[in-house]
């Protein structure tokens, strides 16, 4: 990763234009070519330094329910109950962090309405409680990193 | 909420459909998804425009992976402040350059009285730690107890997908 490769990943942290050569129009104020930015692009998709390049959708206002959940599980069955979770396909992200809430998923459902009976099969299938942290508000979401 | 759905109809449905795992990586993206989803691309051009305005699509552009960028140390801090005052502290906290994610989510006492959630990052956790300790500086005495999840396992990571 050089110092272009920088400039790019910084600058496209901001609006990607929506124009009929929006490539062109980021390459001109990088001071590189349009296929060089496509290239370098691409190139950081596949090393994984980039996760994501396109529109980032807004789940919620896409008329779809979406929360954080967490719960507490014993060590001796947390992979267990981790294969049981993680088969609801509306279960999108999962992590297990150190902490006595040692499993935190966020759910993705269709409708709104739907979070709440997803959480209910989960209770029913693990037999442990789901503790659910919709958010109430956002303060910020994005990425700000200056490389 | 009020503002579901935003009066999406089935051709800005196909366009996210088309665009959700991202944008073409050719001179005229918007062209091509407007022949993948057979309209004309100034049609796709406006609808994107929209969305964006109403907030459907946040923004479009790159996601940095802050992991293989270096940031190795991703902590979610969660804060006990006033409720009455966690939008003045949210939007605060929201906008330091070292916190990705900031939210106001529900207690569930007596098990878990925190409600605030921001995501820090640094390159590792000791450094974590340190911007951890500077937001609990801003806080002051509104910091009622605060603690850091540092995540040990990613156990499942799908997108996030629209049907």
């Amino acid at each position: 990763m050089d110092s272009i490769d920088r400039a790019i990943i910084n600058q496209l942290q901001d609006e990607f234009p929506i124009c009929d050569r929006p490539f062109q129009a980021v390459a001109e104020g990088l001071g590189i070519s349009e296929d060089d930015l496509i290239t370098r692009i691409r190139q950081m998709l596949e090393n994984k330094q980039l996760s994501r390049f396109g529109p980032m959708y807004h789940a919620e206002r896409m008329g779809g329910g979406l929360s954080l959940c967490a719960m507490h599980l014993p060590e001796a069955e947390f992979d267990a109950i981790t294969e049981q979770v993680n088969q609801f396909p509306e279960v999108a992200h999962n992590y297990a962090r150190d902490h006595h809430f040692n499993m935190w998923f966020v759910l993705a459902t269709e409708t709104p309405e739907r979070i709440e009976k997803v959480l209910q099969e989960i209770e029913q299938v693990t037999g442990y409680p789901v503790y659910n942290m919709p958010k109430k508000e956002e303060f910020f979401v994005g990425l700000k990193f200056e490389l | 909420m009020s503002d579901n759905q935003q009066g999406l109809d089935d051709l800005d449905r196909k366009i996210i459909l088309a665009t959700q795992s991202g944008l073409p990586l050719s001179p005229q993206p918007y062209v091509e998804v407007a022949d993948q989803v057979g309209c004309s691309s100034d049609e796709v051009m406006q609808r994107m425009q929209r969305m964006l305005e109403s907030g459907v699509i946040r923004r479009i552009g790159a996601v940095p992976n802050h992991y293989t960028l270096g940031f190795k140390g991703n902590g979610m801090t969660v804060w006990d402040v006033p409720d009455e005052k966690i939008r003045e502290y949210g939007t605060k906290i929201g906008a330091l350059d070292y916190v990705s994610h900031a939210y106001h989510r529900p207690r569930h006492p007596p098990q878990w009285n925190y409600n605030l959630f921001a995501m820090v990052h640094g390159r590792d956790r000791e450094e974590v730690l340190k911007k951890v300790a500077r937001i609990a500086e801003i806080l002051g005495d509104d910091n009622r107890g605060h603690e850091v999840l540092f995540s040990s396992r990613i156990l499942k990571k799908t997108g996030l997908r629209l049907g």
